[in-house]
Order: C-alpha cells, then sequence, then structure tokens
C-alpha cells in the first residue's frame, strides 16, 4: 500500500469512451441489463426509481437550428480512485460497498447492505440504484437470467461492477493457464456490444495498453475531474463544447 | 388507581379528559403506526425517495429531533458536571427530569424512525457486527443506541420516584442508589452525545463529492462536525424551556422559576452567538473560497422557491442572528413573549439547519448537465413522523401526571394561589 492508500500494484481496471464514436443507440446499456440480471418494471417512466447501471446522457451545446449539435454521453459507475477511498465507499456503515486495491474495482456485496442509501447520496453521478420494489421479470424471461450475476433484492444498493463476474472467471482462467493474474484482460459486456467500439476498456496503469494510450488523448477528460474523485472513466471529444460540459466553472 | 399513582399533594386534570387526550395520542400514533407497517411490507416505493433523493423526511425529522433532544445531555452536563464550578447552574435541577425524559423520547423515537428508513430493517444490526470505522454512520449508530440506553437508566430513577412505587421499601432504596449514581450516567451521556451530534453533522460533512455538504475541518472531523454539536447545545435546551412552557400553559401551573428560563436564555445566548459567528464564518469560507475551487458559486446552490436563497436568510439571520442578539440582553430575557419567541426560532433555525443538509445538499446538481429535482415527502412518512411526535407527547404526559418530575412544583402553585 502506498500512503495514499492505493496498492503499488500494476493493475487498475479503467474505461475509455469515444463520444465522438457514439451514436446513443444504447446497445451498452441493453448488454449491460441483460447481463447482470437487472430487473425492470412494466412501467419504467419514472427514470428516479430505474434502475439503469449504464445511463446514457443527451447533451447538446445550447444552440439553435443549425447551429445545433449533440452529443451521447454514457454513464457507468466511475469506480473512483481517489486516494484512500471512493466517496461511496467509506460512508458505507457495514462495509456492504469497498474497492479491490488489487484492481480498482468498486463492488457492492448485496446480502450486507442494509439500504441505508449513503453511498448513493454520497456519489455525485448518481451511478447508484435502489432497489425500490422486488425484483421480477416476466414469466419466460426468469429462465434466462445470468448464473453469473446474482439478483438483487429490495431494499438494496446496485451499481455498475465493470461486470467483475467477467473479470473473476478471466482470473480463474488464468491461474490454472498458470499465467500472471495480474496481467489479466476481459471485456465488461457493454464494451462488449457497442457497435462503433466507442468503448475501450482494460488497465489504466499499463502505459502500452490501448486505454493507457487513450487516456492520454488531448481529446481525453473525465467528469467532474475537481472533486478530485479521480475516476477510472475518461471520455474523449473533439468538441470543446462537450469538454466543458464535463466540469463546472465559475462564470466572469 | 388513577389518584393513588399522582404525585402527592398536586393537581392533575380529571382522568376522563386525561383519557381524552391520551386517545387522541394514541390514534395519532397508531396512524403512524400503520403508515409504517406499510413501509415495512411494501417497501420504501411507497415513500417520496427516489434515486435522486436517497435521504428525506426521515433523516430531517430524526436529525432534528436529535438536536433538540440535546437539552438532555447538555442540561445534565452543566447540572452535574459545571454546577460545582458556577453554582447558578444548580438552578437547572429544578428542570433536570423533564430534560431527561425530552431526551429520551427524542433519541428513542429517532432509532424507531431510523429502522423505517433502511431498506433492510432485518439488517439493522449490521451495523454493530459488520461495523465500518470509517464511516461517520456507525458512529451515529453507535452512539445513538449507547446514549438511548444511558438516558434509559437516566429515566428509571425518574420512574421510581412514583408514588406508589415508593411504597416499596427496595424501589425506593434502588432509586436511591441510582440518583447517587446519576452524575456518572449523566457525564457518560455527555460524552456519547457529543459525539453522536458532532458524526450526524459529519455524515454530510465528509461527502467530499457533494460540494454543498462538504467542508474541510481538523484531523478526521468536517467543520460540520463542531457546528452541528454547538447548534444542538445551543437550541436543546431551548426546546427543553419551550416543552415546560407549553405544559406550564396547557396544565395552567406554574412549575418552575422565571429565574430557570431566564438562566437558559442567557446560557442559550451564549452558545447561540458563539456558533451563529462560526457558522457565518463557515457559510462564507464555503461560499467565496471552497466551492468556487469545485466551479460553484453561491447561486449555483439555490433554485426556485423550494430551495431558494430564504432558506440560507431565514436560517442565519432570522433563526440565528436575531434570537442570539435579543437573548443576549437581559430585556430580552425578561420579557416573556419574547424570550420564549426566540427560543421558537432558535428551535425552527436548527431543525431548518438539518433539513438544508439533508435535503437541500442532494437537490442542488453536481454534474453540469442535471437538473434540480423536487423532494416531497408522502403521507408515509409523514405519519410515522407526526406519530413519533405524538409518541414524545404521550411519554411526557403520563410523567408529567404520575412523576413529580418538578420539585418546586407545589410550592410555586401554593404561592400561585
Amino acid at each position: 500500500m502506498s500512503d495514499t492508500g492505493h496498492s503499488e500494484g500494476k493493475l487498475r481496471y479503467g474505461m475509455v469512451i469515444d463520444l465522438d464514436k457514439c451514436t446513443g443507440c444504447m446497445a451498452c446499456s441493453v448488454a449491460c441489463q441483460a447481463e447482470n440480471n437487472i430487473s425492470f418494471r412494466a412501467d419504467e417512466s419514472n427514470k428516479l426509481r430505474s434502475i439503469t447501471w449504464m445511463e446514457i446522457y443527451h447533451l447538446n451545446n445550447g444552440k439553435g437550428y443549425p447551429d445545433y449539435q449533440l452529443a451521447y454521453l454514457p454513464r457507468p459507475c466511475m469506480h473512483c480512485d481517489a486516494p484512500h477511498h471512493s466517496p461511496c465507499t467509506f460512508v458505507c456503515p457495514v462495509n456492504a460497498t469497498t474497492r479491490d486495491e488489487r484492481n480498482g474495482l468498486v463492488t457492492h456485496i448485496y446480502p450486507r447492505c442494509i439500504g441505508c442509501r449513503y453511498c448513493m447520496v454520497a456519489c455525485p453521478y448518481h451511478a447508484r440504484d435502489f432497489n425500490w420494489w422486488d425484483p421480477a421479470w416476466p414469466k419466460p424471461m426468469e429462465s434466462m437470467l445470468s448464473p453469473e450475476v446474482s439478483p438483487r433484492m429490495r431494499g438494496v444498493v446496485e451499481k455498475c461492477t465493470f461486470c467483475s463476474h467477467r473479470m473473476m472467471k478471466a482470473r480463474s482462467k488464468a491461474y490454472l493457464d498458470k499465467a500472471d493474474l495480474e496481467a489479466v484482460e476481459y471485456t465488461p459486456a457493454c464494451a462488449e456490444a457497442c457497435p462503433t467500439k466507442a468503448i475501450t476498456f482494460g488497465n489504466i496503469r499499463d502505459a502500452n495498453s490501448e486505454v493507457g494510450k487513450l487516456i492520454k488523448d488531448p481529446r481525453a477528460f473525465r467528469i467532474l475531474a475537481k472533486l478530485h474523485t479521480e475516476p477510472k472513466v475518461y471520455y474523449l471529444s473533439r468538441h470543446e463544447w462537450v469538454r466543458k460540459q464535463a466540469d463546472n466553472v465559475v462564470k466572469g | 388507581m388513577d389518584k393513588a399513582l399522582i404525585p402527592e399533594g398536586l393537581k392533575r386534570c380529571p382522568l376522563p379528559v386525561f383519557g381524552i387526550w391520551v386517545l387522541i395520542l394514541l390514534a395519532i400514533i397508531g396512524w403512524g403506526v400503520g403508515a409504517g407497517a406499510i413501509v415495512l411490507l411494501k417497501a420504501l416505493n411507497v415513500t417520496g425517495l427516489n434515486d435522486y433523493f436517497g435521504f428525506g423526511a426521515y433523516i430531517t425529522v430524526d436529525l432534528a429531533i436529535i438536536a433538540l433532544g440535546a437539552g438532555a445531555f447538555f442540561s445534565g452536563f452543566l447540572y452535574y458536571g459545571l454546577s460545582r464550578f458556577f453554582p447558578a447552574l444548580k438552578e437547572l435541577y429544578k428542570i433536570i427530569n423533564l430534560a431527561v425524559i425530552i431526551g429520551f423520547v427524542c433519541y428513542t423515537g429517532a432509532i424507531v424512525i431510523l429502522l423505517l428508513e433502511i431498506g433492510q430493517p432485518v439488517r439493522g444490526w449490521f451495523p454493530y457486527w459488520h461495523a465500518n470505522v470509517h464511516s461517520m454512520l456507525t458512529e451515529v449508530i453507535f452512539c445513538i443506541t449507547c446514549y438511548a440506553i444511558v438516558l434509559l437508566i437516566e429515566y428509571v430513577p425518574i420512574i421510581l420516584e412514583n408514588r406508589k412505587l415508593q411504597e416499596h421499601k427496595a424501589v425506593r432504596v434502588f432509586g436511591h442508589s441510582l440518583h447517587d449514581c446519576m452524575a456518572i450516567f449523566a457525564l457518560t451521556g455527555t460524552f456519547l452525545s457529543f459525539f453522536h451530534q458532532g458524526s450526524l453533522g459529519g455524515v454530510a460533512g465528509v461527502l467530499f463529492a457533494r460540494p454543498f455538504a462538504f467542508r474541510g475541518g481538523f484531523f478526521i472531523w468536517p467543520w460540520t462536525f463542531f457546528l452541528f454539536i454547538l447548534s444542538a447545545i445551543a437550541s436543546g435546551p431551548a426546546f427543553t424551556a419551550l416543552v415546560c412552557r407549553a405544559i406550564e400553559k396547557v396544565s395552567r401551573k406554574k412549575l418552575v422559576d422565571y429565574s430557570v428560563y431566564e438562566l437558559i436564555g442567557k446560557i442559550v445566548a451564549g452558545l447561540l452567538s458563539f456558533y451563529i459567528v462560526l457558522k457565518i464564518i463557515d457559510t462564507l469560507y464555503w461560499a467565496f473560497v471552497q466551492s468556487p475551487e469545485f466551479g460553484f458559486t453561491l447561486g449555483d446552490f439555490y433554485h426556485g422557491s423550494a430551495y431558494g436563497i430564504w432558506l440560507l436568510i431565514t436560517e442565519i439571520i432570522i433563526c440565528g442572528v436575531i434570537p442570539a442578539a435579543v437573548l443576549l440582553t437581559p430585556k430580552g430575557r425578561k420579557n416573556s413573549f419574547l424570550l420564549f419567541l426566540m427560543f421558537f426560532l432558535d428551535i425552527v433555525g436548527v431543525s431548518l439547519n438539518r433539513y438544508v443538509m439533508t435535503v437541500q445538499a442532494i437537490a442542488a446538481p453536481v454534474m453540469p448537465f442535471d437538473k434540480w429535482e423536487v423532494y416531497m415527502p408522502t403521507v408515509y412518512e409523514v405519519a410515522p413522523s407526526l406519530a413519533m411526535l405524538a409518541y414524545c407527547v404521550l411519554i411526557i404526559s403520563l410523567s408529567y401526571r404520575y412523576l413529580p418530575l418538578f420539585p418546586r412544583e407545589k410550592e410555586l402553585n401554593a404561592a400561585y394561589k
């Protein structure tokens, strides 16, 4: 451990989303929903109560036609890498949500969560959702649930895990193959589903990895960088107006 | 039987009148219990909470009631701890029993509301087992439980003062022995409640990704930790005094000397002045130094009528500066109407502060493309909260009727006539 509370290891999973490539098709969001057994309700019109791990925000440049421009911003959990703690992890009274210092993933133990929602309040990205109802799926869908991800009960918080179950699978394989566990690579469902390859995932500490190179791109930025939450999700955009919307700026 | 339970030499209203009063309170409690049962059965989807407003009325009411219950620990601290150095504080003996009962009902009521607030109430014991020592909420949970137990221990000797119970020698001796060691419990309670009030402030202050709530601080404690303690001890005794006055008005009796109210007024004046000066410094630093570093101006934190700047003005000026200024003057304390009006404003101010640090803190958007949302509690939040208040009133009513709460009541009312 370093004095910032971070592991000295070489592994830190992160994501880069190229907004110039994102078409807003929401395939990432749907793939995430299916992969992670995210429950839904017949009426999903109340977006403040629906569960979406990969939220898609619709940004525009605020100008009228013909100067109007728009962009889509997919927002998974940022798996914040702030020194010592993520904003959500250190507030949890029962250690239900923690950051794995071996790889930087912020995970949530559902059977331990008491549903106090303090982590939701602490997260400025609204990356966490509460189970306001018992999870339910229409009849044939229940048999299609993934056996690798536990469904969440009502009254607990859930969020994007960067498909940590895929990482576990990849690590198991690497262990059997006697490969380096810290060099394990895997792809989350959202990145796999993106038709334009806008989402890249990997080890951001590896300068030679694709994500390692992309985060050095001049187009790269993070949301709310001024808060020092150190998100591990980076965005790319060639548009100045998009990059400006990533953080708050005192005018004048 | 009823008459036999009433303290000797004291007059209470006829049993039927008291019965009707109790029935009204029980009806409100029943309404709240029913609403609470629905919350437990149907889950929190019946409330006005959502993914944007993770905290709402339950937490606000809890924070406010805990602050107002601070009269118990602080009066105990002044009486048992400081009165040997400042004999004038011995006057608080006349109101200390009521302060303890108010503290007891506030804390126990808050615990019940907390159980409704969590999504998995059956896992309510997890914080003791899987405690995260870094979480302010862990500190809150441990302190509220321990202090509620201490308050129960402090309440027992008051109950044992009942005329019928005093007929038993063993009870008398036990009650007397408890009285003798009450200073230890009072000081233990002071320690626990001090941290509890502070950690409630810390709950908001440590949210480093929420610029509205976040504050720097000293060591592991954000400034809100200290501000919450100060505001609680500046308003708790005022609340005790106001409840005492309310009992006097309802029972049409004089229960404590006016000098006690004046003394409380003086204590509140000093503490409130100190608090409000620090609060103003904190607000100025937050608004003009800290927030701009995060890209926010003061105007970004206030919006529309529900979350307008009026909240800040009301909290600091109307319910802070004005009561502090009036209570600092002997004239202001001498005037009974002004004194209790200022106590009331003080209480409104601290409650508003708890609301702002809970609801407004999360209503203010953080991401630039976020929108303001408005939180509106439902009947399932309002009913249990009112029931909790009714429970407080019920316990105080029963205690007043059957226990000798006010040592000077007999004398004062004999002279009154």
